[in-house]
């Protein structure tokens, strides 16, 4: 088995870390867990794995409702008690109302594809022990049905977390680990220069001065992420500001600071 | 040898096991191609580190392992020489091949087998790789290509280099702590127990009825499950604490925005306890220390946030009270230990490290309350405490008597 399977995509630039990291998880076979500060790309990473590797990309967003067999499937018994008072359907069909789920979609699909589980730690802290047979087997069981599945193709699993919560270590034992850090300047300018094209370099440079200034200010509580650098280097660019201006001020600092108290603090800062 | 870096990870504090270890070896099979110190700490890292935490340790253990290696011309030599294994350069075809058709079961059982050799000989590890470099890691240091050390487009400088550079040393959890993590923490402070109030549909329950019911919809309500936690948070300001405001300031606004308590209140004191706790950090307004007490018993939870850092007559004296004109009947001491009595869930919290914690009064206070540094670890700690899954156990190693003054 090849092992440089990813090298990334032409939107979605990567470091050698992260890169091993995904390759190590495809050839073992194991779920990758991505950390990392909020806009640091972690779930376009799934996007970016998917189409790089032509596969399909099935997405389960956990909420703080979420549970281990929603992933699998559900059993929808208020439909089928439903269709039985007002005798639609067969109902002795049980398999009708067996809905799969993201995973329950992943382990029975034909074609190899990539499962996105976003946001794992929202979810209950016995969540991640509650996939932990099913990710190690890849192969589950409808209790109702006594229909049993197993993958013909392994998904490849990545799994976001926003560290809210501890995950547990039996969970943790059995992923590849890898961690976003925040990009430094150099990567940043080329992530800048993937969504901006057409960006000055002089205008870049500024902007990144002032990005990593606002960053490194230890007032600042929520502090900004890339995709809010791009956004405001759109709004700097619309806006017609010439390097002249944002030497001077820092114009759409709304754009970057989310809370009131932020911009404050940072005007204060610059009178 | 290499096995050594398994110990030696774990003597750095790594939780690393055994499975974890395996992982890596049969990475280092399939990626055999990419062999290099660099592909080694990025595989390394990804599979034995789990915890952006614990980068930091494993940076450390890391370049301490493997320092003096990434230097100089003859870096190949170096890292052979490391592997004290002078067959590797000689490796046949044929073994080549066998070494990439290992399998992973043979592996673990070779791996077992090892294992077992080296708990016997602690300097046996060289038999490891000696055996005619069946070592999946011996394989990469004789290709060629494979010891190519530095570049990498990873930022510059060799894995060594990048792991001194220590990066991560910002994620230690043992150094941060934001007002978000706090509250992430004391989130799991938590005692569920169904509660009074407006009642809620129980929809299993109500699914369940309705199938005995032969289907006839019948609709079950219940009471909600609500925390039935009451924390009261007593807080050291002025003096000493000083140089913690900033820190103590997010543990509260922490336990103030969280508003998952069933009760939550707040009293602040200066070193000690006496007969007047403080409802305002300017200690102005108070109220009779036995007035809180008798509003609080064993359902609740009292954490302390103090230095536990003062003079010991100041807990131990009648009249010891750091301000000059207060006269309190009953030593410092006396209070906190029946603080404790009337409330036994009850911990400190210090934000001083751990190796600060020599000073008598500190050990005074220790020996009343388990004691917990206020960092992620130590809140951590501590609220495993409070919800009764760590031993709720003050320090034992009793205090002669002398050594009080």
């Amino acid at each position: 088995m090849s092992f440089n399977r990813f090298q990334g995509t032409d939107t979605y630039l990567v470091t050698p870390e992260l890169r091993d990291a995904v390759n190590v998880a495809i050839a073992l076979q194991k779920p990758l867990l991505i950390r990392g500060e909020p806009g640091t790309g972690k779930t376009v990473l799934a996007e970016a794995v998917a189409e790089s590797l032509q596969m399909k990309l099935l997405t389960w967003n956990i909420k703080s409702t979420s549970k281990a067999q929603e992933g699998l499937y559900v059993y929808d018994t208020v439909q089928r008690l439903n269709d039985a008072r007002f005798g639609e359907g067969d109902i002795s069909d049980i398999r009708r109302y067996i809905k799969l789920g993201p995973l329950g979609k992943s382990l029975t699909s034909e074609q190899r594809v990539v499962l996105l589980i976003d946001e794992i730690d929202k979810a209950d802290m016995e969540f991640p022990n509650d996939l932990l047979h099913e990710l190690d087997r890849m192969s589950f069981s409808v209790a109702e049905t006594g229909e049993h599945f197993s993958a013909k193709e392994r998904p490849i699993v990545i799994i976001t977390s926003n560290n809210e919560k501890e995950l547990p270590d039996a969970f943790l034992r059995r992923c590849v680990f890898h961690y976003i850090a925040f990009p430094d300047r150099t990567i940043m300018a080329d992530i800048v220069r993937v969504h901006h094209p057409n960006v000055e370099e002089e205008l870049l440079k500024q902007v990144l001065l002032r990005f990593y200034w606002l960053r490194d200010l230890p007032t600042i509580r929520k502090r900004p992420s890339t995709s809010e650098l791009v956004d405001w280097i759109a709004a700097l660019q619309r806006g017609g500001i010439s390097t002249y201006t944002l030497a001077a001020e820092m114009p759409f600092l709304g754009v970057l600071l989310k809370r009131e108290n932020d911009v404050e603090a940072v005007l204060a800062m610059r009178n | 040898m290499f096995v050594d870096f398994f110990y030696h990870l774990r003597r750095f504090g790594l939780k690393v096991t055994i499975t974890e270890w395996l992982s890596l070896m049969e990475a280092l099979v399939v990626g055999h191609e990419r062999a290099s110190l660099d592909a080694f700490y990025h595989l390394a890292r990804c599979l034995l580190v789990k915890r952006e935490t614990d980068y930091d340790t494993f940076d450390r253990a890391f370049a301490a392992y493997f320092r003096g290696i990434e230097n100089g011309p003859d870096i190949t030599e170096e890292l052979l020489n490391w592997l004290e294994d002078p067959l590797l350069p000689d490796i046949s075809v044929e073994d080549r091949a066998k070494l990439e058709a290992l399998e992973l079961n043979e592996l673990l059982q070779r791996f077992h087998e090892l294992l077992e050799e080296q708990n016997e000989r602690h300097d046996g590890g060289n038999r490891w790789i000696g055996t005619g470099g069946t070592s999946p890691f011996g394989h990469h240091g004789v290709n060629p290509a494979g010891i190519r050390v530095g570049g990498g487009g990873s930022g510059g400088g060799s894995a060594v280099q990048v792991a001194e550079s220590r990066r991560f040393q910002n994620l230690r959890s043992d150094r941060i702590l934001d007002t978000r993590q706090i509250g992430v923490a004391l989130r799991r402070l938590k005692r569920l127990n169904k509660s009074d109030g407006p009642e809620e549909l129980d929809l299993e329950a109500s699914i369940d009825a309705s199938a005995r019911n032969a289907g006839e919809i019948e609709l079950v309500f219940a009471p909600p499950r609500r925390n039935r936690i009451k924390l009261m948070l007593l807080m050291d300001v002025g003096g000493s604490m000083d140089p913690f405001t900033t820190l103590c300031e997010r543990l509260f606004s922490a336990a103030h925005a969280a508003n998952h308590f069933k009760e939550f209140e707040h009293r602040f004191f200066h070193n000690c306890v006496y007969e007047t706790l403080y409802t305002d950090i300017s200690r102005w307004e108070g109220e009779p220390t036995t007035n809180v007490l008798a509003n609080l018993d064993h359902t609740w939870s009292v954490v302390f946030v103090g230095d536990a850092w003062m003079a010991p007559y100041e807990l131990t004296n009648v009249n010891g009270s750091l301000n000059y004109f207060h006269r309190n009947s009953i030593t410092g001491l006396e209070w906190l230990q029946r603080i404790r009595e009337r409330v036994p869930n009850s911990v400190w919290l210090n934000p001083m490290t751990s190796e600060h914690w020599g000073a008598t009064s500190t050990r005074l206070i220790h020996s009343v309350f388990p004691m917990f540094e206020l960092s992620i670890d130590g809140l951590t700690e501590a609220i495993d405490v409070l919800r009764g899954s760590r031993p709720n156990r003050p320090l034992t190693a009793p205090l002669s008597k002398t050594s009080y003054f």
